[in-house]
């Protein structure tokens, strides 16, 4: 037996019901593509721009319009994000004020987000797997009973319509494709950095529908009582970092990981690492890059001393340069590797800080 | 207090391995444990049982097999396990999971008491959907509370429960109503060895087993392959890259060579990349 989407064993080609899509009439109502603006203290988490340009493309292959839902306290941020979706792609904003709705709370993000599906019948809709994005998404394809696809890898839609929906599997060592046939919504969490960051164009506009929600803050029981800010956002982090460092147990010992850091240090960049390295306890578990860890897009990554795992590459397969280092000239990395070096890691980043830092320096000087 | 843990008993993923041919999972032989995240849950659980008093009942849905894990929970301290097993159950996603650990979560209530806090980890390791906690929240009307790193305070005469949940760019501190679902974020405490008596009481102890029809569940079509809006048509092995990377030859050469070889290969593969550093990195 097994308890989980992502386990299931895929039913026989054509012999059990239910494989096929069969949709009664009140979801043959359900159309449009939807993404959740993730509009959380006055900024709006960049995951909801890499979905818009996602949904983009599956709201043109249904035909159907894209929009983005912003729900937040009435003011200027939640309008500039509603401005910023249409210049993401977005044809629609859907805007739902409320002061209540000033911090993130389940409960009335829930209640107004079901009520807005319920009324607006999107076939489709999509939200960043942000800790705010798993938090809203299971209450509300609970609510709605219908089927939810965690942190996907590759949104499609197929020839009836559906949406098909990968995601890695068994720990990252296989794919899997998931389909909502018979339920609307189909929902689809996807983390941050898995899809491209669409082009920009701010000579975009679109359509807004304000929503007024039902909401009294006296009925709402949870309370937000303090809220103590990360000193660093989302975008100067490893996941949106432009270069990045990492080491895994080929590095041979805790120490070793220095040699990480200071390359990292010295391109500007960050430092990650792979799995094992967190479960050894060498470096703190928000550094782990990989499918449990952050995905990352670097224009440089840098592994050190990595295998390359499945798990580990459907994390850095949208860099622009992979560049491998490992004593094991069959190690799995060298298969999506860009370029690679048979060799000790830990004497080669060595030899590579000192050369970068040298040319940095000297071109430093000379301009 | 009364509180309720829900475990899932996993494979040990770090030994899964996929027959190269038929791109099935090779279970045999994998070893089984409690999904890693879920014992986070279960110490938090136990800390405050002995901070406040009551019981702890573990929870799970799983194969016969799934006992194991529970005895495991015992051993550490848990006073109740309660497996709820049953072919009906097969298949289920993370909708049909939350259905049935709901409707056993109820059966629990009316047989040992309503709980205060159920508790679930933030995710598995199999499944990574973290979705299962939530739905329980919703199906059961608790009040739900994701990602907490630290309980501030359980305060009984006033039935509140007052966390610090990581989000996205901070910090929460939130205040909230008891009976509620907290999934807790890993690292937050370190699982206690378990005590000898312990041991000895969990070696002899009853886990509770319960059928659908035990656990009052009388629509069956809300659980497993039937109650699961999701389908999954197609399971296959990522496809290779078409190259393999360029390997750098470094036969006859020093390390500092090494080193400039490298960087002079990577700024000819990206060639912005160097008056980009100049404007941004360290550079010293």
């Amino acid at each position: 037996m097994s308890n989980d989407a992502t386990v299931k064993t895929p039913a026989p080609q054509g012999g059990r019901a239910g494989m096929k899509k069969e949709l009664s009439e009140e979801f043959k109502a359900y159309k449009h593509v939807w993404v959740f603006v993730e509009l959380e203290r006055g900024e709006v988490h960049p995951v909801s721009w890499e979905l818009l340009g996602e949904g983009r493309k599956l709201a043109d292959k249904l035909g159907v319009e894209l929009a983005g839902v912003v729900i937040g306290a009435p003011g200027e941020a939640i309008k500039v994000a509603a401005a910023e979706a249409f210049a993401y792609g977005a044809d629609v904003a859907y805007l739902v004020q409320h002061e209540a709705l000033a911090d993130y709370r389940n409960d009335p993000y829930t209640r107004v987000f079901t009520e807005l599906v319920k009324t607006y019948k999107p076939e489709i809709l999509l939200l960043g797997a942000t800790t705010l994005g798993r938090d809203l998404a299971g209450s509300v394809a609970t609510t709605l009973l219908t089927g939810l696809t965690a942190d996907s890898t590759e949104l499609a839609v197929d020839a009836d319509g559906s949406l098909a929906a990968t995601r890695p599997t068994f720990g990252g060592s296989l794919l899997c494709t998931i389909y909502t046939l018979n339920y609307r919504p189909q929902m689809a969490t996807v983390r941050p950095r898995v899809m491209a960051m669409p082009e920009r164009r701010d000579d975009r506009i679109g359509r807004v529908v304000e929503v007024a929600p039902n909401l009294v803050e006296n009925d709402i029981v949870t309370k937000v009582l303090s809220f103590l800010p990360d000193r660093e956002s989302a975008k100067s982090s490893l996941a949106y970092a432009d270069i990045v460092v990492a080491g895994g147990i080929g590095l041979q010992s805790a120490d070793n990981f220095q040699h990480v850091k200071a390359l990292a240090e010295v391109l500007g960049g960050e430092y990650g690492c792979s799995r094992p390295v967190v479960q050894k306890g060498w470096v703190p578990v928000d550094r782990q890059i990989g499918q449990t860890g952050k995905t990352i897009r670097p224009k440089l990554y840098i592994a050190a001393g990595i295998s390359g795992a499945i798990q580990h590459r459907v994390g850095v397969e949208g860099a622009d340069l992979i560049v491998a280092i490992n004593t094991d000239k069959n190690a799995p990395i060298f298969d999506f590797a860009h370029m690679g070096l048979v060799g000790d890691a830990t004497l080669i980043l060595p030899a590579l800080t000192r050369a970068f830092r040298a040319r940095l320096s000297v071109n430093r000087l000379a301009s | 207090m009364h509180i309720v843990v829900c475990l899932k008993q996993v494979p040990d993923s770090a030994q899964i391995r996929v027959h190269p041919v038929t791109n099935t999972i090779m279970r045999q032989g994998v070893p089984t444990i409690i999904n890693p995240y879920d014992l986070f849950a279960l110490e938090q659980a136990l800390q405050l049982r002995d901070t406040h008093g009551g019981e702890v009942t573990v929870l799970t849905m799983g194969p016969p097999m799934a006992e194991d894990s529970l005895r495991k929970a015992l051993t550490f301290g848990a006073d109740r396990a309660v497996l709820l097993t049953d072919r009906f159950f097969a298949g289920s996603d993370t909708l049909a999971t939350s259905f049935a650990l709901s409707s056993a979560i109820k059966k629990i209530s009316e047989t040992w008491g309503t709980p205060e806090i159920v508790f679930t980890g933030k995710q598995t390791i199999d499944g990574d959907t973290a979705q299962v906690g939530p739905g329980i929240a919703r199906r059961l009307d608790l009040n739900q509370l994701t990602y907490v790193a630290r309980i501030a305070e359980i305060d009984l005469t006033e039935q509140t429960a007052t966390v610090e949940r990581r989000s996205e760019g901070g910090v929460q501190t939130l205040k909230t109503n008891l009976p509620c679902l907290i999934t807790m974020l890993e690292g937050t405490n370190t699982m206690r060895r378990g005590s000898m008596p312990d041991a000895l009481r969990a070696a002899r102890a009853e886990v509770v087993k319960w059928t659908a029809a035990d656990a009052g569940i009388t629509d069956l079509t809300k659980c497993g392959l039937k109650g699961s809006p999701t389908v999954v048509k197609r399971v296959f092995a990522p496809t290779p890259r078409s190259e393999r990377a360029q390997l750098i030859d470094l036969a006859g050469l020093s390390n500092d060579e090494i080193g400039e070889k490298l960087m002079a290969e990577i700024f000819a593969r990206q060639p912005g990349l160097e008056a980009e550093l100049e404007k941004t990195a360290a550079g010293y």
